[in-house]
């Protein structure tokens, strides 16, 4: 089956995360596909490569990077829920005359277009929030 | 062409969700896709009416809601029980094209979408 799931809790502020990473693992190890994950609303923060969370505590970040390069997924993050979040990557960062970006490798910033071709030719959409 | 509906379930200023779920309505409608929004629980509170966010720093839910027929999404759903539970007055709403349903219909609704988008 062809899934398209859509994140919208941020990572430690909600279990919304941890929940989508689980089922992504499950899904992609029973031989599911995932067309898309979407990162809208506060979960565009788990696409930050700056969290670091303490040594004893799963770094949650960190492992959507590893399963989106592990499995060459397609992550998009909302581009307006991200700018106004702060979450830039190098090109939105030079746009808006930001001294950093901070966007993990793997990510990438596009419009809510991407969650209507998902929804159109994925057979399952799932939402995770709060 | 899927049909998808859109549920939110959160007030209007308390979080940004209620916003960004308009956002993903309004933005579907815009690509010409079959989308309706269904509010309930702490949702309908979206439609109350004489909303008056902090200017400057809130943006309107109301307004949002407006656009929408603009956009071709004609009816907004929403759901009875949840009104009268809040002592929402049916009759001052932001918006006149707010069809009301029952745990029933909200059901049938549900199972006649294909995909359901939950806020």
């Amino acid at each position: 089956m062809k899934f398209t799931l859509v994140i919208l809790g941020a990572p430690y502020g909600a279990s919304a995360s941890q929940s989508a990473l689980a089922f992504a693992q499950a899904a992609l190890a029973d031989g599911h596909r995932i067309h898309r994950l979407f990162f809208y609303a506060d979960g565009v923060h788990n696409a930050t490569r700056l969290a670091a969370p303490p040594q004893d505590e799963h770094d949650l970040p960190a492992s959507w990077s590893e399963l989106i390069k592990q499995h060459q997924l397609d992550a998009v993050v909302c581009i307006a829920a991200a700018l106004r979040r702060g979450l830039l990557d190098a090109t939105e960062a030079k746009r808006y005359q930001k001294d950093s970006d901070n966007i993990a490798h793997g990510f990438e910033l596009s419009g809510l277009g991407q969650l209507i071709e998902a929804s159109a030719v994925s057979d399952r959409v799932i939402t995770f929030g709060p | 062409m899927k049909s998808m509906l859109c549920i939110s379930r959160h007030s209007p200023y308390g979080n940004a969700l209620g916003r960004e779920a308009l956002e993903a309505v309004l933005a579907a409608a815009a690509f010409e896709q079959n989308i309706a929004l269904l509010l309930m629980d702490d949702g309908v509170w979206q439609l109350q009416d004489q909303q008056q966010p902090l200017a400057g720093q809130q943006k309107s839910i109301a307004r949002n809601l407006s656009a929408l027929e603009m956009f071709g999404v004609d009816t907004v759903y929403a759901h009875q029980g949840s009104a009268q539970r809040r002592g929402l007055n049916s009759q001052a709403l932001c918006i006149d094209s707010v069809q009301w349903l029952n745990d029933q219909q909200v059901r049938q609704l549900m199972a006649t979408h294909d995909h359901l988008l939950s806020f």
